[in-house]
């Protein structure tokens, strides 16, 4: 039974290995180019806004769709997993016509950094929401009660029972949405323009290195995103085992 | 809660959602019909748009199988038998959800490229793995390698393994435990990774994008044609594409939602 | 403080939780509200608490109406089945949380928290995270949460319900202490009679959403209001339109005018007591106790042909 997983792990690893040894002289020069400098700036800088924006929005709708009760709102909840249904490049499409030079809104942030912010706010939207819900769906009511005739005030309930509650969840959500942004390309190729050094992501970099050749120049870069999605996956590891060693006896 | 306060906070998760998700969704079918029924089953019957489409049909065709029974025999083996190293496969088998796809179109196309570790051999046997079908494949393998995985291990573990031992001790053996004991508790777990394996094949553009050469009517699936039409101003085209998919994903959401293994709402 | 209850009623869509239910709690008293599951007990402790609202009737606290305050501005400390506990939080900060609230100064939140972890017996155990507490400790820091802001009253639904015999045992006679040392009004729900019985002074026995009595422990036994209470509280044996207590049939080994035939079923010895469970001659199953002497006397054996005859009976119009 091992040797399946095998087959398919064995290549990871060398793909892992093959994209490290082929940047290792100039690794670091490349690496240091103003523009991939600017580029990896651009979307670290853009995935931490927008985890941010998750971390809030998506802790709200969450909370929303446990504890509120309106019509619809088994389709409302069915739609937050659109972005993982939709392809990518439709998703990049899709906003580009409401956002972009057709807009009937009047709002058009084509080719902007808005545009990106926007694109990556659609694609990580589900996991924060998805992370907490089923925390909030878990936690025991009574001890809000308990806080409430305790003489705790509804805000004062919230961050003194609820939200260390609902944390570890917030925090890996956001963990994957951050993961998510950094490494996104399907959303952002229509909508950014890809101008260097104002609208051109990580992603997006690689790619177009890769069809100019320039294969170190890409590597070194998607090595850097490696090791981003490497320290995200050991994040998210390690805060879930701090947040709940208060329940280990 | 308050009334104003509940009220308030439902209108900031709407409009959040309404803004982001559903406003983008709506304009596609409105642009893609904004020309005329006639125009769009055009752009939708041309040659290329129809290989795209096979394509893709064809990458998810090999790829969820194939990733259905490495998922489910995998989550035995982390779930059931203990063995060292069940951490680390574990965390391998998440990487893909982590990493982004260029980085695995990069990796892939360095390995098999002509200067690649393995480029070397294909080449000697005349089999093309890059701007070609096999890439792809791999590809597609590879980015859709978690989901079945991950929803199986959980409801392992929740089931537990009592019902296998009753088995065991009724005289079953390895093969027909597994068949009819442990696969019809999975199923719906299996099903629903199934679900959204298949969502992300139909879905995947990166990885694709750069081990494919985007050759028109040979290596391009409907996702790459939707990017190469809107280039190439042929915006009809690119609309007529994304109605597919979407309408696709649509579907593959209601799936979703009908199989999804907990309630996720109060 | 008193609390007056007057013509409250709750509906939960279709079911009628309390149907005009009107009690009255005296300051410093211990009243256990009795009665079997759906009795709208702890529907009715709940609106007390403000955990719950009213769809009709009032609250009054203290001679003031408290209907419409939220349960952080009614002063009473709550308990829960299941403890509600703060899983996050040592039981040291558990039990200062009240405290916190009210933003009492430091050293005298530590003070009383120290007192109070004193008196519940958990010194030693501040520090420690309630998941690695026992079901019994869980209660009594619970107890110890609820007193640390004092209370006008206390609460408890159903509070030993969730622990093992043995432990119960030992709460009810504790929290009996405790209430005699703190004299704090205190309402506690349970549908365990005995338990009522043992701990409160005032017992209010409910059923189906309304009141069926309230009394003593001694008067609810001796003389129940209806059927229902009598059946409830204690054994009681039905004989066409009478109720006889187990204790107030007489057995003897030959007929004597008034007595009824009886076959012996089964003699089950618990210690003092022996229960004889016997089946009349229409069939009709029905249940003596008799002391271990008077049964030694008697000789019972299982098949045996008996005369009983009750002492004491009671009819309800």
């Amino acid at each position: 039974m091992m040797y399946l997983s095998i087959v398919v792990v064995l290549p990871i690893a060398a793909l892992v290995w093959a994209s490290r040894k082929d940047g290792v002289h100039a690794f670091w020069t490349v690496a240091t180019q103003p523009e991939a400098v600017a580029a990896l700036k651009l979307s670290l800088g853009a995935a931490f806004l927008v985890s941010l924006v998750n971390a809030v929005l998506g802790t709200i709708t969450a909370w929303v769709l446990v504890r509120d009760e309106f019509r619809g709102k088994n389709v409302v909840n069915a739609i937050i997993d659109l972005p993982f249904a939709l392809p990518t490049i439709v998703a990049g499409l899709t906003l580009l016509a409401l956002y972009g030079p057709q807009t009937p809104i009047g709002i058009d942030v084509a080719y902007t950094r808005t545009a990106i912010v926007l694109a990556l706010l659609f694609v990580t939207l589900p996991f924060v929401v998805r992370t907490v819900q089923p925390v909030l769906l878990e936690l025991d009511r009574e001890s809000e009660e308990a806080a409430r005739s305790l003489g705790a005030s509804e805000l004062r309930v919230f961050r003194s029972v609820i939200l260390p509650n609902i944390l570890p969840g917030i925090l890996s959500g956001v963990a994957l949405a951050f993961a998510r942004a950094v490494g996104e390309i399907g959303a952002l190729v229509l909508i950014s323009g890809n101008l260097p050094y104002k609208t051109e992501a990580a992603s997006v970099f690689v790619f177009n290195r890769i069809q100019s050749g320039d294969q170190s120049g890409a590597a070194a870069v998607a090595v850097v995103m490696l090791a981003i999605s490497f320290a995200v996956l050991l994040a998210i590891g390690g805060l879930r085992w701090v947040a709940t060693r208060h329940e280990r006896a | 809660m308050s009334v104003p306060r509940r009220i308030g906070l439902r209108a900031v998760a709407l409009f959040y959602l309404a803004a982001v998700l559903v406003g983008p969704l709506a304009m596609v079918f409105y642009r893609a019909f904004d020309r005329g029924a006639g125009h769009l089953w055009d752009s939708l019957s041309d040659p290329n748009a129809i290989h795209a489409f096979k394509i893709t049909l064809i990458l998810a065709a090999i790829a969820v199988p194939l990733n259905t029974v490495f998922g489910v025999v995998c989550a035995l083996a982390i779930v059931r038998r203990r063995f060292p190293g069940a951490g680390i496969v574990n965390a391998i088998v998440d990487l893909p959800m982590a990493l982004s796809p260029v980085v695995v179109g990069l990796s892939l196309f360095l390995l098999y490229g002509r200067t690649g570790w393995f480029g070397h051999w294909f080449q000697a046997h005349g089999v093309q793995i890059l701007f070609a079908l096999p890439s792809m494949v791999i590809a597609t393998v590879f980015v859709s390698l978690p989901f079945v995985a991950r929803e199986v291990v959980p409801t392992l573990r929740e089931i537990g393994d009592e019902q296998e031992q009753a088995a065991h001790t009724l005289g079953a053996g390895g093969w027909t435990t597994f068949w009819r004991i442990t696969l019809p508790a999975i199923r719906w777990a299996v099903i629903y990774g199934v679900v959204l394996t298949t969502a992300r094949c139909l879905g995947e553009y990166g990885a694709v994008a750069v081990v494919s050469g985007h050759i028109e009517g040979q290596t391009e699936t409907a996702t790459l044609r939707v990017q190469d039409a809107y280039e190439n101003f042929d915006l009809a085209g690119a609309y007529g594409i994304s109605i597919v998919l979407a309408v696709m994903s649509v579907i593959v959401l209601v799936a979703m939602t009908f199989l999804k293994p907990k309630e996720a709402t109060s | 403080m008193s609390i007056e209850i007057s013509n409250v009623s709750k509906r939960f869509g279709d079911f009628q939780a309390l149907d005009d239910v009107t009690v009255d709690v005296g300051t410093g008293s211990l009243t256990a509200l009795l009665g079997p599951s759906g009795s709208g007990k702890s529907t009715l402790l709940r609106i007390v608490a403000g955990l719950e609202w009213p769809d009709s009737g009032e609250i009054r606290l203290a001679g003031e109406d408290a209907t419409a305050l939220t349960p952080q501005k009614r002063g009473v400390g709550f308990v829960f089945q299941h403890y509600a506990a703060f899983k996050h939080m040592t039981v040291r900060e558990n039990v200062a949380f009240g405290l916190k609230i009210r933003k009492r100064p430091k050293d005298e939140v530590t003070r009383k928290v120290k007192e109070l972890l004193d008196l519940v017996q958990l010194q030693g155990f501040g520090d420690r995270y309630p998941a690695q507490l026992s079901g019994g400790q869980r209660q009594r820091m619970a107890l110890a949460r609820a007193l640390a802001p004092e209370p006008n009253v206390l609460l408890l639904d159903e509070p030993f319900g969730a622990l093992d015999a043995r432990v119960r045992a030992e709460l009810r006679v504790w929290l009996r202490r405790l209430h005699e040392e703190t004299h704090t009004t205190t309402v506690f729900v349970t549908h365990d009679q005995e338990e009522a019985m043992e701990v409160a002074d005032s017992v209010v026995v409910m059923n189906r959403g309304r009141v069926e009595q309230i009394a003593g422990p001694r008067e609810l036994y001796d003389a129940p209001a209806n059927e229902f209470v009598m059946s409830f509280v204690g054994q009681a044996n039905r004989f066409g339109d009478s109720w006889v207590r187990p204790h107030d049939l007489e057995v003897a080994l030959s007929p004597n005018g008034t007595t009824r035939e009886a076959m012996v079923e089964r003699v089950t010895h618990l210690g003092f007591e022996v229960r004889v469970e016997l089946a009349r001659d229409d069939g009709e199953p029905f249940a003596v106790q008799l002391t271990r002497d008077e049964a030694e006397r008697l000789e019972l054996e299982r098949g045996q042909i008996v005369y009983v005859r009750p002492i004491r009976e009671t009819t309800f119009a």
